[in-house]
């Protein structure tokens, strides 16, 4: 049965990895490589690198990292971050990468899923959606991808379960849907936006923004149907190790891979 | 001295194919030219994407000839993802087209029902004739994984040594003879994935390989 993947992702800021990572008691817990070594111990099914670099001299210490990293760990590497065309999605593949993660470009320009995918196949090609609830309270939920997010969030007037469909159709290979209402409060996932997402595209769904607990996680995948989990704080923190994490949900029936 | 030789058609994963056989300590050659190829003693088949244009890749090198010609005379090979699906008769893949023909059998889509491409972690169920085989030495049976595909090899059940189930139970692992071939990513499958490669390498670099491997032959 395939399993269900749990994915830290790990902020990345000119080849430090910016969050506090309070797990590794041994080891420089800003060194990125070092972390994904880590995470691949305790049984991380994926990493994601995102870079939140501002200049290209810092992204080209992130194909460093990348290299170094691919080097020492065999399990998926998605790189997200600053990617705005199919140059920049070629360095990342070749330092390493298995898959490149891309948002505001794609909302920005629609032609760069469709010639990622076709220049290196559907597989590489993550979409990651941010989305707002739009909606009056009195009326059906409805979500819009905002991009730029952060402060700098700007509305882009796409409904979020459309865009999410046309980035399939474009090529996308897997969806990140980012609730931007959750995003931060780990209260737990917006469960309908996932649900809703989930049951309308054919390719898998990864849950981001608002987890808290387990529990948050067993909910984003029972409820939400969502294919993976991405999480950054609830692990980097020590709050729980990956290894917790899926006895937890074990027990409660989600199929895990075995270490 | 033995000769990997690691087939560049330009294949996304083969980087890192690359490394993690570099990783247990194979000692590679990358190559784009059949005369390499025809003179190896162990051929590596990286792969991703679609079996069409990893056919026409190898066409244009001049190796859909020559691969077939390396595999019948029985040195070991080892084809990953679309590297094993290109082995077969056919594929279904965007229309029926012929592929390299080492393996009877066709390349068929995931039956609907489930969400497809499958990406992510899956167990290998071992037939039980293969469940000893070198390939498998140390890796308990239904180890995860890494699967990225849409499609499978639908393939005689006597070179099928291990089984996965999505939707299908589908051919994750092929042995003919000293030919070898994954569904899976074995260079993205955290240890067992590194493990199957280092098993891969001794036994296609043995001297003997009857004696580690006399049930399977038996059985093929």
């Amino acid at each position: 049965m395939l399993t269900r993947r749990i994915i830290p992702c790990l902020d990345v800021k000119a080849g430090r990895v910016v969050k506090g990572v309070a797990f590794l008691n041994h080891r420089d817990a800003g060194d990125p490589v070092a972390l994904a070594a880590a995470y691949n111990e305790a049984g991380a099914d994926e990493l994601v690198f995102y870079d939140i670099t501002a200049s290209s001299d810092e992204r080209a210490i992130m194909v460093d990292v990348v290299k170094q990293t691919a080097e020492q760990v065999f399990i998926p590497l998605t790189v997200g971050g600053g990617i705005r065309t199919t140059e920049d999605m070629y360095r990342m593949l070749r330092a390493g990468a298995d898959k490149v993660s891309i948002n505001t470009a794609a909302v920005l320009n629609p032609q760069l899923i469709s010639d990622g995918a076709r220049q290196f196949g559907s597989q590489c090609i993550v979409l990651s959606i941010d989305a707002r609830r739009v909606n009056e309270p009195n009326e059906a939920p409805r979500w819009h991808v905002f991009t730029h997010t952060g402060r700098d969030a700007r509305p882009t007037g796409l409904d979020a379960i459309e865009w999410a469909k046309r980035g399939v159709q474009l090529g996308a290979g897997e969806i990140v849907i980012n609730s931007m209402d959750a995003d931060g409060q780990r209260t737990g996932y917006d469960l309908e936006l996932l649900k809703a997402i989930s049951t309308s595209v054919s390719v898998p769904v990864i849950a981001s923004g608002g987890v808290g607990t387990p529990e948050h996680m067993y909910e984003g995948l029972a409820i939400g149907q969502a294919d993976a989990v991405l999480a950054a704080s609830i692990f980097h923190f020590g709050d729980y190790t990956v290894a917790q994490v899926k006895e937890y949900l074990s027990k409660r029936g989600i199929p895990m891979r075995q270490l | 001295m033995s000769t990997i030789a690691v087939i560049n058609y330009g294949a996304g994963n083969l980087p890192n194919a690359v490394r993690a056989l570099q990783y247990v300590g194979a000692d590679v050659v990358i190559t784009e030219d059949p005369a390499v190829v025809e003179a190896a003693s162990v051929v590596i088949l990286p792969g991703v994407g679609a079996t069409q244009d990893t056919m026409r890749s190898l066409s244009e090198l001049g190796m859909s000839k020559v691969l077939p010609a390396y595999i019948a005379s029985g040195r070991p090979f080892l084809g990953i993802c679309v590297g094993m699906q290109v082995l077969l008769e056919y594929s279904e893949e965007f229309g029926l087209h012929n592929c390299l023909g080492s393996i009877p059998g066709t390349v068929r889509m995931l039956p609907p029902g489930q969400k497809v491409p499958q990406i992510g972690w899956n167990q290998v169920r071992y037939s039980p004739e293969f469940a000893n085989h070198a390939l498998f030495k140390g890796i308990p049976d239904q180890s995860d994984f890494y699967f990225v595909h849409s499609f499978y090899c639908d393939v005689p059940d006597k070179v099928v040594a291990g089984r996965t189930t999505y939707g299908v139970d589908f051919p994750s692992v092929i042995i003919q003879n000293r030919l070898a071939a994954v569904q899976f990513h074995p260079e993205k499958s955290g240890r067992w994935g590194l493990k199957l490669l280092e098993n891969f390498i001794s036994w296609a670099t043995s001297q003997n390989p009857i004696s580690v491997d006399s049930n399977a032959l038996e059985s093929v």
